[in-house]
Order: C-alpha cells, then sequence, then structure tokens
C-alpha cells in the first residue's frame, strides 16, 4: 500500500542541508508510490521551498513565526503537531541530527507512537519496509519493522543517497499558520564554534587528527591535506580535550557521527568511543607510529608512521595527482 | 529539591560483541551503568549538595540492575528504585521504557529529573524527552553546564559542536553530554554505605499499568554483526613508496579521491 509521508526539512544558516533531500529520498521509499509532503519551519523559509521540489517532495508546507527563528522542542514541536494534525501523514522522516534528536521523542511520545531512530538504510518499500539502524556502539546492526501506527523514523545524516536533483520538478508550495504560544525555553546566545567550509558531518573526505597532533599548530598539515582534497578537518577527543582543536571538531559518541567516502585517522589509537562515529566511513586509512593501534583493526589501509613526515608527503602526492588529471 | 535520575544498565560495549541465535549474547559480558548516566548521577549529587533534597537513582530492568544502582548509591544517591519488568515484559522499545518509567514518576513531584542523552547500546536517545513529555515537564538535551537559581534554570547545551545558552525554569528535566562534569568513582565508605541505603523494587501490578498498554510499538526482527572487514592493508617498504602506493590505491582501487 501507498503512503503518505512527512519529511521535515532542516535548514541551516539559511540553507538547506543535505540530510532534507535525503529524507526525501528515504520518504520515497516508505511511501512506495504516495505523496511525500515536506515541511519547513523558521521565521522565513518561504525561498528555501522550491529547491525541494526538485529533489522529489510533491508538496511543501512552510509555518512561518518569529518563535520559529531558533529551535525550540516547544515551538517546533507544536508547529509540526498542528501539520500532523491536518495531513494524517502515516510515516514521518527527520534528520538524526541535533535537532532531529531533540524533537522526535517528543513528537512520539504525543502520538503514543514508535520511533526508529538514527537508521542508516531501508530495505523494501511501503508496508514492508524494515528500518536498519546501527546498535552497542556501531558494533552491531538491527533491524526493525514497526509494529502498527504512524512509522516514524530518524535517518543518519550521509547515509542514504539523495534523488538526483531534477530542475524540471516543482512541488506545490503552501504556507499554513499555527499559533505558538508558551515557550518554557528561552535561547540567550548561540557560540557559533563550527568553522567555515565544508560541513564535516556532510563531508566526503574528513582529515582527523588524534593526540598524536601534539599540538593547534600540528592540525596545519591536516588542514592543507583537507584543502587538497575538498574536505574537512576532525578529531578525537583526545585532541580536543587537550585543547589542540575545538570540540565542534570532535568525532564519535559524544560528537559528529560522520560517515564520508575517505576516513583518514592521523594520530588517533581508535577507541571504540571513537569508532562508534566513523567506522561506517567507505574507506579508513590509519596513519599512527603504533603498529599495535587499535585503528589499524579498522582500517582498509595503514601506515605505520610518523604522521608530520606521511601527511605533508601525502598532500604532495594528491597535488601531482589533480595536475595531472 | 527533590531529584531522580534514571539509570540504564548496560552492555560495555568496549567488550566483543557475539550474536549467536538472532540475540546479542550476554553470558560472562561486562555490564555497566551508561556512561552518559554516570554524568547524570554525578550532577545530581552536585545540585543536591549545593541546594540540599534528595537523589533517587531509578531503573527500569531485571534483578540484575541493582548492581548498577548499588554503585550509584555508593557514588551519593539517597534512595534507588527498581522497576522489576523481568516477568512481565516480552517486548520492550523506547515507547514500552518511557511509558513504565513516566507512570512511576507521574506522582513523585520531581523537580529535577537528569537521563543520560544516550545508551550506548540501544543507542537511541529517545527515553528520557519521551519521560518529559509524558510527564508534561520541559526538557533539555545534551547539557553540558547547569546553574539552578531557585527555580530558574541557566543551562549550556551541546549542538552539534555550537554551545547554546538558554534559560528555563524547573520542574525541568535534561539529559547529559560528555563534558558536564567528572563523574566520582565510589570511595571504599560510600560503597559500606551504600548497602544500607534504600533500594524499592516495584513491578508493573504495583503501578497499576496493564501489559498490553505497554505493548511495544516497533520489533527488532534480526541482529547482525556488521560483514567482518577484510584485514586492511598495511603498507611496507621505503615510507615515500608507501606514500606512493597509498595515493594509488585510493584513485584507482577504492576510487574514493
Ligand atoms: C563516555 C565517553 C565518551 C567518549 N566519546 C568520545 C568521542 O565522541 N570521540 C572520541 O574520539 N573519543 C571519545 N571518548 C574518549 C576515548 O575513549 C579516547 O580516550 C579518545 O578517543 C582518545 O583520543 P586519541 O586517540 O586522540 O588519543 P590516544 O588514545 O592518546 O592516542 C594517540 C595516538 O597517537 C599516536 N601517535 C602519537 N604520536 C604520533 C605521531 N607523531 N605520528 C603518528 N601517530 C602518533 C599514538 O601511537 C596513539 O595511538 C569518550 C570516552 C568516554 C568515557
Ligand atoms: C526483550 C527485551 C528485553 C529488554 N530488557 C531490558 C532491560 O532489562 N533493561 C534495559 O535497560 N533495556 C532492556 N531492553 C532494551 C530496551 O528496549 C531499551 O533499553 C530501551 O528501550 C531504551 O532504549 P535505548 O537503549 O535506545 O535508550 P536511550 O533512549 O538511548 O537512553 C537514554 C537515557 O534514558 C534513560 N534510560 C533508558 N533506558 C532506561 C531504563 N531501562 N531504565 C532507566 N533509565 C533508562 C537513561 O538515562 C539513558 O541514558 C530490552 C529489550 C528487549 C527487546
Amino acid at each position: 500500500m501507498s503512503k503518505k509521508v512527512l519529511v521535515l526539512g532542516e535548514a541551516r544558516e539559511g540553507a538547506l542541508r543535505n540530510v532534507s533531500y535525503e529524507a526525501i529520498a528515504a520518504a520515497k521509499q516508505i511511501s512506495s508510490g504516495g505523496e511525500v509532503v515536506s515541511v519547513l519551519l523558521g521565521d522565513s523559509v518561504g525561498e528555501l521551498a522550491t529547491e525541494l521540489g526538485k529533489y522529489g517532495a510533491d508538496r511543501v508546507i512552510t509555518v512561518e513565526h518569529p518563535h520559529l527563528k531558533q529551535y525550540t522542542s516547544d515551538g517546533y514541536g507544536q508547529a509540526l503537531l498542528a501539520v500532523i494534525e491536518q495531513e494524517n501523514p502515516e510515516a514521518i522522516v527527520f534528520g538524526h541530527t541535533a535537532l532531529g534528536k531533540d524533537l522526535s521523542p517528543k513528537i512520539a511520545s504525543k502520538l503514543q507512537i514508535g520511533l526508529v531512530s538514527d537508521v542508516t538504510s531501508i530495505e523494501g518499500e511501503g508496508d514492508a519496509a524494515v528500518y536498519i539502524r546501527p546498535i552497542y556502539s556501531g558494533k552491531a546492526f538491527e533491524k526493525v519493522k514497526v509494529k502498527d501506527g504512524i512509522e516514524f523514523i530518524t535517518i543518519r545524516p550521509n547515509n542514504i543517497a539523495p534523488l538526483a536533483k531534477d530542475d524540471s520538478k516543482s512541488a506545490d508550495v503552501s504556507s499554513m499558520s499555527v499559533d505558538i504560544t508558551n515557550l518554557r525555553t528561552i535561547i540567550k546566545e548561540v557560540v557559533r564554534k563550527s568553522t567555515e567550509g565544508v560541513d564535516l558531518s556532510e563531508a566526503k573526505v574528513v582529515i582527523a587528527g588524534g593526540r598524536g597532533v601534539k599540538s593547534e599548530e600540528g592540525f596545519a598539515p591536516l588542514k592543507e591535506l583537507a584543502d587538497v582534497l575538498g574536505g574537512a578537518v576532525g578529531a578525537s577527543r583526545g585532541a580536543c580535550d587537550a585543547d589542540y582543536c575545538d570540540y565542534s571538531l570532535q568525532i564519535g559518541q559524544t560528537g559528529k557521527v560522520v560517515t564520508p567516502d575517505l576516513y583518514i585517522a592521523a594520530g588517533i589509537s581508535g577507541a571504540i568511543q571513537h569508532l562508534a562515529g566513523m567506522s561506517n566511513s567507505k574507506i579508513i586509512v590509519a596513519i599512527n607510529k603504533d603498529p599495535e593501534a587499535n585503528i589499524f583493526k579498522v582500517a582498509d589501509y595503514g601506515i605505520v608512521g610518523d604522521l608530520f613526515e606521511v601527511i605533508p608527503m601525502l598532500t604532495e602526492e594528491f597535488k601531482k595527482l589533480k595536475v595531472n588529471a | 529539591m527533590n531529584i531522580y535520575v534514571l539509570v540504564k544498565r548496560t552492555f560495555d560495549t568496549e567488550e566483543k560483541i557475539v550474536v549467536s541465535g538472532g540475540k546479542i549474547q550476554e553470558d560472562g559480558a561486562e555490564f555497566i551503568i551508561n556512561p552518559y548516566d554516570e554524568y547524570a548521577i554525578e550532577e545530581a549529587i552536585q545540585v543536591r549538595d549545593a541546594q540540599g533534597g534528595e537523589v533517587t537513582v531509578l531503573t527500569m530492568g531485571g534483578e540484575d540492575a541493582e548492581k548498577q544502582l548499588r554503585t550509584a548509591l555508593a557514588m551519593g544517591a539517597d534512595k534507588a528504585v527498581l522497576i522489576n519488568i523481568e516477568d512481565d515484559v516480552e517486548e520492550l522499545d523506547q515507547f514500552t521504557a518511557a511509558h513504565i518509567i513516566s507512570e512511576y514518576l507521574k506522582d513523585k513531584n520531581a523537580d529535577l529529573i537528569l537521563a543520560g542523552n544516550v545508551a550506548i547500546d540501544g543507542g537511541s536517545g529517545q527515553v528520557g524527552p519521551r519521560v518529559a513529555e509524558s510527564l508534561g515537564i520541559n526538557y533539555v538535551t545534551t547539557i553540558t553546564n547547569l546553574e539552578i537559581n531557585g527555580t530558574t534554570v541557566t543551562i549550556k547545551r551541546d549542538v552539534e559542536g555550537d554551545t547554546e545558552v538558554l534559560e528555563t525554569s524547573l520542574p525541568l528535566l535534561v539529559t547529559a553530554q560528555q563534558g558536564l562534569n567528572e563523574p566520582r568513582y565510589p570511595s571504599l565508605p560510600g560503597i559500606m554505605k551504600a548497602k544500607k541505603k534504600p533500594l524499592e523494587e516495584v513491578e508493573l501490578d504495583d503501578l497499576d499499568i496493564d501489559e498490553d498498554d505497554v505493548e511495544a510499538k516497533t520489533e527488532t526482527i534480526e541482529i547482525y554483526l556488521p560483514p567482518k572487514k577484510e584485514a586492511g592493508k598495511v603498507l611496507e617498504g621505503e615510507l615515500a613508496d608507501q606514500v606512493k602506493e597509498l595515493v594509488h590505491l585510493l584513485h584507482s582501487e577504492a576510487k574514493v579521491v
């Protein structure tokens, strides 16, 4: 049976996050030919709506309100519940982002329904959809089915491919007005630490440094390599705790979960909490001077050596490759 | 202040994971307090020490979870509650867990409830916010700092590396992120005292919960280990040659650059 699926689009600094398009692709599969409706919440999001149609949304609903300028679970919860009540979807898809993680359990609890969090792939479509998600810090996987009620899932960014952009497609955009009252949380300030450039959780190449990088300056060669490859720089907890870099770069259970095509771990020992954030990467390269380091157990390729020698040499080789290409 | 901490007994994921008969093999495995719940317990103790009141640690699970509750008592919590579901619940998901925990808490008038932001085994991060919503109280997730002044609460929370500073009020549920504090180890006198602290055990009957009301909404149909990765290739030879080989492998074989 085909299903009507509601998808939450997510914008950051005036642009849609990739996961919004990935969620549409997931929704298409779950819908099995049914309607896919994207929802955008914010104080001014109308302009972003047309993009969603090009990636496969059949319809877009925007809810604009001054109280939606910043995310709060109360504000977004009220807006979304109003949309759900109007649309009566049979399935709902969010990104498993900070926002999605915070908001989805509230909605699920309110509707008294199940919620499958952090889905990395979907098998089957429509009523036969089965959701696959990592458990035990990524050491195992489970397949989950929704027994009854609305199928509600959150998807891990960078795992489900978006549909190819089709400029000839467009979605009907409508706006809905919702009364948003009684916010119990007031955001005083947001201290942005995320660096400019490529978004770590969406990067295709990640060069990550650990305690082995030894200082703030030690990250410079990693940054250079990342720039050559059009990638982003990440870090282990060890490097963050030692103040070599900001916590916004942290990858792992406590930090960001990344799934790039190429993950280069330099001076990282490979603790389970770190692996939980990167072990799903397509290709993992380990550079570590300790041949016994745990990171080599998950790496596809390894070089035993000093990262301060290896990384600059790699940068030079990749530069040559680019010139020859 | 009336403080509750939601504590989950979890599999120590640093251990080797074995799947047999479609289940994670638990025999002989190490079980611990979920690490993020340790931050929650520590914060609760600090708040109590500063403001007065009582810390109750609460877990839903089987008899075995008593061990983790005793550890929390040894850290400094005052009381413990085990909602024992062993004989009553066959299928369990986050809906079930949150529903049962909320039913216990609904008439306890908690001022502050702390939970972990995610369990390292189940990994959904749903239980905290679900409980808050059922109780009709506000929640804030992944917090790294908590200040309480009367009923006003100022919080720093981690949002994908950015820091959000916000203000809210009690009653409140928060979930702990790493960085909130450094959890203490139970001291020897703490361990001795913990043996005498009250540990209440309740079952679904005591909470007037019908098994059918908490029937899981989702169902795990299979658990499996990821396909074993072939042993990675550790390169050999002169460093310069290794680097050349690696670039070649990434470009021509893996085709990722
Ligand atoms: C609840 C909890 C949550 C956690 N969450 C996270 C998380 O999200 N992310 C995370 O990363 N960690 C996390 N941790 C911490 C984790 O357990 C490890 O402590 C941390 O990952 C170690 O960082 P590291 O590998 O950089 O440091 P180390 O373990 O100290 O490793 C440094 C490595 O660098 C190598 N090295 C040194 N010099 C060089 C050189 N010149 N060239 C090449 N190699 C060199 C060494 O051989 C060593 O292997 C968490 C821990 C807990 C308890
Ligand atoms: C047949 C069966 C039996 C199960 N038996 C148990 C069991 O005995 N004990 C168990 O913990 N899980 C049990 N589970 C797993 C259970 O479904 C999940 O633990 C539960 O749904 C929580 O989900 P999560 O792991 O995603 O936790 P998350 O939502 O990621 O947990 C976040 C936070 O919520 C709180 N929390 C979560 N679970 C509990 C809990 N049980 N008690 C107190 N606080 C909690 C903690 O503060 C935790 O840090 C069982 C599952 C099945 C299928």
